[in-house]
């Protein structure tokens, strides 16, 4: 299997907390990976530093053989890294079209003087990204929302729009911040097995932090679970459920919370 | 048609241009600027020039005019563009100062503060009607095309942009020089109506001016800038006897359109035939709103 994420000893601080502590990964193509742990795991931190949002303070991140540790978040997003955040960030006074219009922005491949001017070049191209824009909202269930703000969607549909808009990038890698979050259980599981089926059609990997723990665990081929910046376990599933380090650091402590 | 009415629609006219500008800038960006008055100063300036002292036909000091504003656009770009938007506007706000500051004082080439005459009449109501349609058509073709959409998402959500691959200070610079370049464009056409400019005519309060309009006409909406603006233009003109408390008019519409209706007239909608025809429903809902809050 081919790695496409490799995360080498990652640390980023804020002054004197350390959000991440040597943290690493690999991804191999094709799978889901989890990334679980309590509030405040830098788990949110993790993303914004691959998408270089975050500087890291040191550490590598290599994504499909080429260094992007210290390139702009445009940057990463063009190299084929997309990503939803876990409090919504959509383009809320436009149409659920138009975001996802925007976000398919290097599919439109024509110069500023031929959109002025209106050539031929200019429509063939515009009609054409509409038309894959309107396919993959059909996908995503959103088909008959077209022409609504975003900002005044239900909230299921906002987070279904954020995963639309960052498909319309055709990423390679797709990194969703807690995707079902406030969603019940039941809700959760069938957007995640959703996931599931996106990654199979558009050949995605998927690095998923979720909070329903069982959810996780159906889904996630490997999993790594984080406790105040520090990496304290990494494995499948069942290596995941039976290690005592985590039971002590976060199911233990979620168990004893429900 | 008589002068006066000719003037008053070359003067709507010029502007819409400068306005529409802003529009792009702030009402599409969400970059507010308080110096594009400055920008106009050096298109007039600029072109003035060219036409006396080069003797350049007026096609050329215009388009002169509007590539200096955009030169200059570029280099203050790059130094303040990446600032966060209230620091932004402060750079702004000293360079239109600075700018006409710095116009004083080049005497010798400006003819400082006295002001600078004797530049030929070449704007005609044709030029300025024609310069209006090129300026919206443009604007209107640049805001529907990707480049547009992509300033629209760094308006509404720039972190949000990044993720999408928008390279946000590329953009956010298109759209400060695209603004300059209209300026320019304003103030060249400007200067060659009046035959006359002084620094004081661009200074703070046509810059305030300019951006007012843009948000009473409502931010995002390129019919509502232009409908501003002829309304704007024409009301000191209606009433000669208020026109000296035209900045005061400015501020208390501003004040009273940001309270009653926040996204001003025409707030992220275009004047349409759809639009038009719903019209009635809209002041029902309006009222309707109205009435369940008394
Ligand atoms: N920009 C920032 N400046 C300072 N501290 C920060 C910043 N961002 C995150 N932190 C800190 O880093 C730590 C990790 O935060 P992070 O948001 O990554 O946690 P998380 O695992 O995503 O938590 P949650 O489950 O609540 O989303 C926290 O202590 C947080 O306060
Ligand atoms: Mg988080």
């Amino acid at each position: 299997m081919k790695e496409i994420l490799k995360i080498a000893n990652l640390t980023k601080k804020f002054g004197g907390v350390c959000a991440i502590d040597n943290f690493s990964v690999t991804l191999e193509e094709g799978t889901v990976h989890g990334l679980i742990g309590p509030n405040g795991a830098g788990k949110t931190t993790i993303f914004n530093t691959i998408t270089g949002i975050y500087k890291p303070t040191g550490g590598t991140i290599e994504f499909m053989g080429k260094d992007i540790t210290n390139k702009k978040p445009y940057q990463v997003a063009q190299q084929g890294i997309g990503r939803t955040f876990q409090n919504i960030r959509l383009f809320s006074q436009l149409s659920v079209l138009e975001n996802v219009f925007i976000a398919g922005h290097m599919d439109a491949d024509y110069d500023l003087f031929a959109a002025i001017l209106r050539l031929n070049k200019f429509g063939k191209k515009e009609k054409y990204l509409r038309e894959n824009c309107i396919e993959l909202l059909k996908i995503l269930g959103l088909s008959d929302k077209l022409n609504e703000k975003a900002g005044s969607l239900p909230y299921g549909h906002q987070r279904k729009l954020e995963i639309a808009r960052a498909l319309a990038l055709r990423p390679k890698l797709l990194l969703l911040d807690e995707p079902a979050a406030g969603m019940n259980r039941d809700e959760s599981k069938e957007l995640v097995e959703f996931i599931n089926e996106l990654k199979e059609k558009f050949k995605l990997t998927i690095l998923m932090v979720e909070h329903h723990m069982d959810v996780v665990m159906s889904i996630c081929r490997r999993i790594t679970v984080l406790n105040f910046g520090k990496t304290i376990a990494e494995g499948t599933a069942k290596e995941i459920q039976t290690n005592k380090l985590v039971r002590e650091a976060y199911l233990g402590g979620e168990d004893a919370a429900c | 048609m008589s002068g006066y009415v000719e003037g008053v629609i070359i003067l709507i006219g010029i502007n819409i241009i400068a306005v529409l500008g802003v529009s792009i800038l702030t009402g599409f960006t969400r970059l507010f600027s308080f110096g594009n008055a400055g920008f106009m100063a050096i298109g007039a300036y600029a072109s003035a020039i060219l036409t006396t002292k080069f003797n350049m036909p007026f096609l050329i000091s215009l388009l002169g005019g509007m590539l200096m504003a955009a030169l200059i656009s570029l280099a203050l770009g790059k130094l303040t563009l990446g600032l966060k938007g209230d620091y932004f506007l402060i750079t702004t706000l000293g360079f239109g100062e600075c700018t006409r500051v710095l116009i004083e004082f080049l005497d010798p080439i400006t003819g400082g503060a006295r002001g600078y005459a004797g530049i030929p009449q070449k704007t005609t109501l044709l030029i300025v009607l024609i310069s209006v349609a090129l300026a919206i058509t443009v604007a209107r073709n640049l805001l529907n095309s990707k480049y547009g959409r992509n300033l629209k998402a760094i308006r509404e959500q720039e972190i949000a942009a990044d993720a999408v691959g928008i390279d946000t200070a590329r953009f956010k610079q298109l759209s400060f020089t695209v603004s300059a370049i209209y300026a320019g464009w304003a103030g060249a056409l400007f200067a060659h109506y009046y035959m006359f400019i002084t620094p004081a005519m661009f200074n703070l309060d046509k810059s305030s001016e300019l951006t007012i309009t843009v948000v009473i006409g409502g931010l995002g909406s390129l019919t509502g800038s232009v409908i501003a603006t002829t309304v704007l233009t024409l009301l000191p003109e209606v009433l000669r006897s208020v026109a000296n408390y035209r900045m005061l008019f400015y501020g208390i519409a501003v004040v009273l359109i940001i309270t009653l209706r926040p996204n001003g007239l025409m707030g992220y909608k275009e004047l349409s035939a759809s639009w038009i025809k719903n019209l009635p429903i809209q002041v029902r809902r309006m009222f309707r709103c109205r009435k369940e809050v008394a």
